[in-house]
């Protein structure tokens, strides 16, 4: 009979940026079944929402998450254009470009991004500075064109709030054609190099009926042979107005999830590319007063996955409901059979490899133990015992 | 000068704790380390232990789960430890402040020596705040 072990990991670790609790059930080095605990980054957005108007909601959906800052207030005020009639009625045609290319510089930004922390796990700490080397160039790109480095502010219902100046464009595609030869590098560095190959292959690995029977989105889905993209099967922005491909890998490990991102750069960077020459003049703003009662959702490919927002309106300037369900919160699921079965050093680098962010997932939870029991808390033992005391003091007293 | 106080401002290592943030802070204090920025040049780096860290830095606005484990963590954290508030919500819980979840702003919780606003404060700010924190600590104006 072998023994179990409970390897804890968390709250604050090394590992990951954000405060989250592993508990990671191990016999010997294999891992056997692992426990998610969230809940320490919970803000309460949602509520938060009720409490402030149309306009301040987009800012505010901005701060769920620092790396998705322009997929959260898109997918808000798409919710709230779906009100109104649905974008392509409402936004001005200009508008959709900036939006696109908005939400296409992110997706590059988030992928190098992961790119060098999957780097830094395995221990290749050359490939995490590389990778946030050429990031800082688009996180320069964003200062241009938004004026901040992170929570852009960029979007507002009925259409953005800057125009990409004509005297900006050159410099974009400048920069763009400088980042090419590093994607490039890097997918020589990661495709070619034998320790990453053997590091990365078969471990961590989630089939396609896996990714179907837990709702995986997004670049993790699409690493697997599942062929979804809300880019393209819905349609938003200018994404319907450009070419682009959808890539997809077979394999489903770790290696198939990197490739995936790194070869979404190349569409990212094409996609940008047509967008800025297509671009028309004319107004950027539809300058919209009133939101009537009714209720709407968006859907945006968030770098991680399809992220959704459903706003409902009672006619006020106020949503009376906001529900946000974020990419991670289906792909971190994902991890109960991804890293069950794989060894705990594999573990960190399949924790990571959805590309998780807790900041968008978390929620609160009421923990109910299986016999339906509550767990307890000194105030409520305290409290029991209270009116134990009452009780017997009522009987007393009778 | 106290001896251990001295020794503070050769090298920080510093430990990063983030009490509900929205991840921009953490990664721009990640950016600070890495080419363009490189505090590492300085003796500044981030450790995985609190227990060989000098300064924390403390991002987020209070979530009342990490407030506890936070505490917990100055209270492992080798003394003297200086303590960084970085970003607006640490500060002042920004648009935060009125959510059921959050706790006071850090400075009702832990004493506070810098407080670097911004949201997320750029690389650039938070370097600066790190040698008005040295500064401090010599004692220069």
């Amino acid at each position: 009979m072998s023994h179990k072990v409970i390897v804890p990991i968390g709250p604050y670790h090394p590992l990951q940026e954000e405060p989250e609790f592993f508990q990671l059930y191990v016999e010997g080095e294999k891992v056997v079944d692992i426990d998610i605990i969230i809940g320490y980054n919970h803000r309460g957005i949602e509520k938060l929402s009720e409490s402030k108007h149309f306009d301040q909601v987009a800012f505010l959906v901005e701060r769920i998450c620092g790396i998705c800052s322009s997929s959260h207030p898109y997918a808000y005020v798409l919710a709230v254009e779906n009100i109104l009639g649905g974008e392509s009625l409402v936004v001005p045609e200009r508008a959709l470009y900036i939006r696109t290319i908005t939400n296409e510089l992110e997706r590059i930004h988030s992928h190098l991004l992961w790119l060098g922390l999957a780097g830094h796990f395995i221990g290749y700490n050359t490939v995490w500075m590389w990778a946030w080397k050429y990031r800082e160039p688009i996180l320069d790109m964003f200062e241009m064109i938004t004026g901040n480095r992170n929570n852009y502010a960029m979007f507002k219902v009925g259409g953005v709030r800057r125009d990409i100046k004509d005297e900006d464009i050159p410099i974009l595609k400048k920069t763009l054609d400088e980042l090419v030869p590093a994607v490039d590098m890097f997918k020589g560095a990661v495709m070619d190099d034998p320790v990453i190959q053997a590091r990365l292959k078969d471990v961590g690995v989630l089939t396609k009926q896996q990714v179907i029977d837990w709702c995986v989105v997004g670049p993790t889905a699409r690493a697997s042979g599942l062929n979804i993209d809300v880019r393209r099967d819905d349609p938003y922005g200018a994404y319907d107005k450009v070419d682009w491909n959808v890539i997809i890998e077979k394999e489903g490990d770790i290696f198939a999830k990197t490739v995936v991102r790194i070869l979404e750069l190349y569409e990212c960077v094409g996609i940008i590319r047509q967008c800025l020459d297509k671009m028309p003049k004319g107004p950027i703003d539809a300058d919209i007063k009133d939101i009537p009662a009714g209720e709407g959702i968006g859907r945006v490919e968030a770098p991680r996955g399809e992220c959704f927002h459903y706003i409902r309106s009672d006619g006020t300037n106020r949503p009376i409901r906001h529900k946000i369900r974020a990419p991670s919160f289906m792909n971190v699921a994902s991890d109960k059979v991804s890293a069950v079965g794989g060894t705990i050093s594999d573990a960190t680098l399949t924790l990571a490899a959805v590309d998780p962010c807790y900041c968008c997932t978390e929620r609160v939870t009421v923990i109910n133990k299986p016999d339906n029991k509550k767990i307890l808390n000194g105030w409520d033992l305290i409290k029991l015992s209270q009116e134990k005391t009452n009780k017997i003091k009522e009987n007393l007293l009778k | 000068m106290n001896l251990k106080l001295k020794a503070l401002t050769k090298s920080i290592w510093v430990f990063h704790v983030s009490a509900g943030s929205c991840n921009n802070c953490d990664i721009e204090i990640l950016d600070c380390l890495t080419p363009r920025f490189d505090l590492e040049r300085f003796g500044i780096q981030l450790v995985g232990s609190v227990r060989h860290a000098d300064a924390l830095l403390i991002t987020g606005a209070m979530n009342k789960k990490s407030v506890p484990k936070m505490k917990k963590i100055y209270e492992q954290a080798p003394k003297p430890c200086v303590v960084v508030a970085v970003g607006q919500c640490a500060l002042s819980q920004h648009m935060f402040k009125d959510s059921y979840n959050v706790e006071g702003p850090l400075d009702s919780i832990l004493p506070v020596d810098v407080y670097i606003p911004g949201c997320p404060p750029r690389p650039e700010a938070i370097i600066d705040g790190i040698v008005k924190l040295v500064k401090k600590i010599r004692g220069e104006k």
